[in-house]
């Protein structure tokens, strides 16, 4: 890549703020391990053999062409989708039909989704406070102590009473952050969560995740934000074709992609 | 009230009109009954379909097309004449009535839930699965509360067809608005003419559907408008 579209990635005016990198550290505990793992949609082989160990503390980008497999590697990790072969261990359980485990490996990690899924026929505050109540058994004043903390947290207190669809798309997506973040994870998984924002709302999301970050939060995130990426990733993993072909710390990896694909794709979003 | 009538409108018209109305009252309590035994049977059987269960689904599936492919009037004949006959014993036509049109109003009923069930998007699921939440906690707290809405209009509008439906349990002796007016058709009686109970029958029929037709109809109109389908992203 020419050293003059890295300058311009740099100066990416989404993030102007300095991150403090004080609490960004990796862990040798491992969070995530991903050992052979295959996974069919009918015919069609969607995840190809993907190994992958995530330590607590890493912020990982997964970046790729649509279609490549990155939005199902990281619901494989909640069990929204189901894989087929391989193993994935989450927090030292094992993701098997067990629900159990499925319960106990979404208690630990939040996700946040590329339209929201907000529950509209309920405040923001009544979003927040659903699954505490419900599934960690909390009082309601402590669920909505805790609930306000986080919406604190997101810079929309104010909004606690109004319903979704009174909100911005920004605003939205910050709510499901704050709820996501009210089960206290251990992990976060993004899944295009600025994808269907319109241009000016991207920055408060983005500013919301390196916050996260920023105290130490696991993330890994499918985003097209290479700003982002740039910023507060320890590690850019590149997929096609449903495996990970690339994957490096991020000076590394736009400054110095090794496959062909990666070139590709890194001029592709970038060149523009 | 029949006095009243019979000042009103005379003998014969009076206490043909008195009877009618006091056997419309059997006609509601039926309707009553397979609105709410349907509706409690048909919300059972939408839930079982819905649920992440292979055998469950298809037992529903099987249960629905069984009972809408045949007709109301031949499950009549089945649960009044046929079972009894077969056990040698007797059935009240109030249970026979309100057997068959439970098992026919559910057929309908479940799968006018399924489909306000089902029109919930996938997003919800997953959102709440994300969060931890079950399937019955996550349909309970986060699908059918928005679902009612859907389901709402379609359900009132149903009615209609379950108050009409009524009408032919008089052919296993049911005692309703039905078998009254028709035995007035029958009598030889000056002034109780087909061409005049006839029409004065569809005329409390109609004062029956019409309102619930109206309601239906407003509920539907109504519901573009509530805050909760407001829809939160173009998904």
């Amino acid at each position: 890549m020419e050293r003059s579209e890295l300058t311009l990635m740099q100066t990416d005016p989404v993030i102007e703020r300095a991150i403090d990198t004080s609490q960004m550290k990796v862990t040798d505990e491992v969070a995530i391990q991903l050992t052979g793992m295959n996974k069919w949609f009918g015919t069609f082989h969607v995840l190809r053999d993907v190994n992958m160990t995530v330590n607590r503390g890493e912020r990982i980008v997964i970046c790729g062409p649509s279609g490549s497999g990155k939005s199902t590697l990281i619901r494989c990790i909640n069990r929204l989708e189901e894989h087929q072969a391989g193993k994935i261990i989450v927090d030292g359980t094992e993701l098997t039909s067990d629900l159990k485990n499925i319960d106990k490996v979404r208690s630990e990690v939040g996700m946040v989704f590329q339209h929201f899924n907000l529950f509209p026929h309920l405040t923001i505050l009544e979003n927040c406070t659903l699954a505490p109540i419900w599934v960690r058994k909390l009082p309601k004043k402590e669920a909505e102590e805790t609930a306000m903390h986080f919406l604190h947290k997101v810079r929309i207190p104010e909004q606690a009473h109004k319903y979704p669809g009174q909100l911005s798309g920004g605003q939205q997506q910050r709510v499901a952050i704050a709820r996501s973040l009210c089960m206290r994870p251990r992990i976060m998984l993004f899944d295009e969560p600025t994808s269907a924002l319109d241009p000016e709302m991207i920055k408060e999301v983005l500013d919301t995740m390196i916050s996260l970050a920023e105290e130490g939060m696991t993330m890994l995130c499918v985003t097209h934000e290479m700003g982002f990426a740039q910023a507060v990733a320890n590690r850019v993993i590149f997929m096609d074709q449903g495996q990970i072909v690339e994957q490096n710390e991020p000076r590394e990896f736009f400054n110095n992609p090794q496959s062909e694909r990666t070139k590709l794709f890194l001029s592709q979003i970038l060149g523009h | 009230m029949r006095d009243l009538l019979v000042e009103i409108f005379g003998r014969p018209h009076g206490i043909v009109l008195y009877q009618l109305l006091d056997a419309t009252q059997f006609t509601i309590y039926l309707s009553l009954i397979a609105f709410v035994g349907g509706g409690i049977l048909g919300a059972f059987i939408a839930l079982v379909r819905i649920a992440p269960n292979k055998w469950g689904k298809r037992i529903t599936i099987a249960y629905i097309w069984l009972f809408q492919s045949t007709p109301l009037l031949m499950l009549l004949f089945l649960t009044g004449l046929g079972v009894p006959r077969l056990f040698g014993m007797n059935i009240d036509p109030w249970y026979a009535a309100s057997i068959s049109l439970t098992l026919y109003s559910s057929a309908y009923m479940s799968d006018v839930w399924r489909g306000a069930l089902e029109a919930i998007p996938r997003g919800q699921w997953e959102g709440a699965s994300a969060l931890g939440l079950r399937f019955l906690p996550t349909l309970r707290l986060v699908v059918a509360p928005q679902a009612v809405t859907i389901a709402l209009a379609p359900t009132v509008g149903f009615m209609v067809q379950i108050i009409k439906g009524t009408s032919l349990a008089y052919i296993i002796g049911f005692t309703d608005l039905m078998t009254i007016g028709k035995r007035w058709a029958n009598a030889p009686v000056a002034g109780t003419e087909p061409y005049i109970i006839f029409p004065l029958m569809a005329l409390i029929y109609f004062s029956l559907c019409f309102p619930l037709s109206l309601y239906s109809r407003h509920l539907e109109r109504r519901m573009g408008t509530v805050k909760t389908l407001r829809p939160v992203a173009a998904a």
